[in-house]
């Protein structure tokens, strides 16, 4: 049994020494792709190790420079932290292996795998950090990777993209920074345990809740939630396959995260306040979404809309505020990380097999690549909510707890947002794969079918990706019971306290 | 000392709001740059600003008495190198975008999301519209 200490470290040491070696090794291309890989595949064996040290339901924490928690940063692992941190070393080594077969070229030059590095680590470290501070570090550390991932190739469409991306992520950043200054002008503390222990106390309440709705926006914005998301739809569609990918695994989730963070942490107090406005962001971002990806015809596009109504089912969690459906939002975090970032990876593969994103060029695929299609199909089904997939254990998940607490308009446009889902990949079925190939379409077919090595990198991840959609739709009883102890353990502040704090001063509060 | 500064941080939001809201990219990075410092002088006031000794424990004390709250300084140090980076990175965006988009209406920049014609004929794809 490795100590806390080194369990919490080696998930974000390892995208560090990435960084750094593939900084190192800036102008040989072999080396980087060699080093990424490897530090993917710690940062998930890592991930495994710290997965199976809080399974049984134990918060690990440790402090750095031995300054005691509250006063030091620490890095804590609860079980959601855990889960978030597994999911991203599988999306780090399968869109890894992706992203090496040359789909990125000529854009990946000297600094793709060291911004990817960069990108894992910021997010490994949000997904770890017990400091609100230190929160937005590694935000700020995501961000300036996925700036320079996103302008990487730098076309005419990215450099555009590029402007309202990092100047709408900008502010909201600043945002959070403000509300991170307000936050310790009225506790005088940044340790979010510490925090958890001292909100509750102070007087003007009313402050708080201001902060809580500042934190609601800058992490709303973060996680693209009705109406802060146009930066996503302005950009995503602009990269290459595997940096989509990669962005629409984990960026707004992490987003997701400090907001189902802080609203079980910090500022659950007062939920009939909040759980109102974040039922109807809610419903205002899957409807939106999903409205918006139904007019579209690229399929980068459709799926980043797709991305926005999505996140909506994962506001169910804090919109109802019960322990079912915190853990029904998690487990559709998780399920969503995996089918989401596998339909960027096909769409890459549609992409390269047909020659382009735009549906009404494609065509055919369905006779030349059969098996493509039934791959499409599974992510694609289980995004729309079709049992047995993952997506239906999980959308059941979080309509049963909100019919359960009387959110019916919530449950109600879940249900119809799915239907309108279910819509969308069906669009992208019956143009991409049944409907006959426009004219013209069979070069780039038959070139794909030549390149064995190409086709092995591509699909591996793909078939993995999608057979883990399948083992959490068929054998879905450990994973919906692993994520509602995680959402139970979200809602029972104590344990978290506990870890960083140590009882010792909770009873002290308790007995002044 | 501290409602001056809080109504000084009031200011600089509404200016970078008021520049963050223009069309010229150019304004909008200096709305960035003043909405940074802002954030910054948010912290600085929160850590209060009541005294002006340097946080040093003076010899043979093991606690900080009186003096200054050295956190807040701490943060905005990292806080001003990070947005220092930040803003860096999005001049050379902004300008690259300026050098290849021949413009600096953030109206105009269409490229990445063209308007949809809802009429006959098919979406220019991105692809087509890269220049050789």
């Amino acid at each position: 049994m490795m100590s806390p200490h080194i369990l919490l470290t080696l998930p974000i040491l390892f995208p560090i020494l990435g960084v750094a070696f593939c900084a190192l090794f800036w102008s040989n291309k072999a080396v980087q792709r060699f080093i990424s890989l490897i530090a993917s595949f710690g940062l998930l064996g890592s991930a495994l190790a710290l997965t199976a040290a809080v399974y049984d339901g134990t918060v690990l924490a440790t402090s750095f420079g031995d300054w005691d928690a509250p006063f030091g940063i620490v890095f804590v692992a609860d079980m959601f932290a855990a889960a978030m941190v597994l999911i991203t070393g599988i999306m780090a080594v399968a869109i890894g292996i992706y992203g090496l077969n040359g789909n990125i070229e000529p854009k990946e030059n000297a600094f793709y795998h060291l911004l990817y590095q960069g990108l894992l680590l910021g997010v490994t470290g949000a997904f770890l950090t017990g400091d609100i501070f230190n929160l937005y570090v590694w935000f700020e550390i995501m961000l300036i990777s996925s700036f320079g991932l996103l302008a990487l190739g730098g076309t005419r469409a990215q450099l555009d993209a590029g402007v309202k991306y990092v100047t709408l992520n900008l502010i909201a950043t600043t945002f959070f920074l403000i509300t991170v200054g307000f936050l310790y002008g009225i506790t005088g503390t940044l340790n979010m345990a510490d925090l958890a222990r001292v909100l509750p106390t102070l007087e003007n309440q009313g402050l708080v809740t201001t902060l809580a709705v500042m934190f609601l926006m800058a992490f709303g914005s973060k996680a693209a939630v009705f109406p802060l998301f146009y930066w996503l739809p302005a950009a995503y569609h602009t990269a290459s396959a595997p940096i989509v990918a990669i962005f629409a695994a984990l960026l707004t989730k992490v987003g997701v995260y400090a907001i189902i963070r802080t609203f079980t942490l910090l500022f659950d107090g007062d939920a009939g306040y909040t759980g109102p406005i974040v039922a109807a962001i809610a419903i205002f971002t899957m409807v939106t979404g999903v409205l918006g990806a139904a007019a579209h015809f690229d399929i980068r596009r459709i799926l980043s809309f797709h991305i926005i109504s999505q996140i909506g089912y994962m506001l169910f969690g804090i919109a109802v505020a019960t322990p079912l459906a915190v853990g029904g939002s998690i487990l559709y975090v998780i399920h969503h990380i995996i089918v989401k970032a596998n339909l960027f990876l096909i769409a890459g593969v549609i992409d390269r097999a047909g020659g382009s994103f735009d549906l009404k060029k494609l065509g055919g695929l369905y006779a030349s690549l059969p098996m493509l299609g039934v791959l499409f199909l599974i992510p694609a089904l289980s995004l729309a909510g079709l049992p047995p997939l993952s997506g239906f254990w999980s959308k059941f998940t979080v309509i049963k707890a909100s019919l359960d607490a009387g959110h019916i308009v919530l449950a109600a446009s879940g249900l119809l947002v799915g239907l309108l889902t279910l819509y969308s990949m069906l669009k992208i079925w019956n143009e991409a794969f049944w409907k006959a190939a426009p004219a013209g379409g069979t070069e780039s077919v038959c070139d794909w079918q030549a390149d064995r090595k190409t086709k092995l990198l591509m699909l591996t991840p793909i078939v993995s990706l999608a057979a883990i959609t399948l083992a959490i739709g068929l054998f879905a009883e450990p994973f919906v019971d692993f994520s509602m102890r995680a959402g139970a353990q979200l809602l029972d502040k104590s344990a978290y306290i506990d870890a960083v704090i140590g009882p010792s001063h909770l009873a002290a509060e308790a007995n002044p | 000392m501290e409602p001056v500064f809080a109504i000084v941080f009031g200011v600089m939001v509404a200016v970078a709001a008021y520049l963050l809201m223009s069309r010229n990219v150019l304004r909008i990075v200096l709305g960035l740059l003043v909405l940074g410092n802002a954030a910054n002088l948010s912290i600085f006031i929160a850590g209060r600003l009541d005294s002006r000794v340097p946080p040093l424990v003076p010899e043979g004390e093991t606690v900080l008495m009186g003096g200054a709250n050295p956190l807040p300084q701490a943060l905005i140090l990292t806080a001003i190198v990070i947005s220092f980076a930040l803003v860096a990175f999005t001049v050379v965006l902004f300008q690259s975008a300026h050098r290849r988009l021949a413009t600096l209406d953030a109206d105009a920049m269409r490229e990445a999301e063209p308007e949809l014609q809802t009429t006959a004929g098919p979406m220019k794809s991105r692809r087509a519209e890269e220049p050789a």
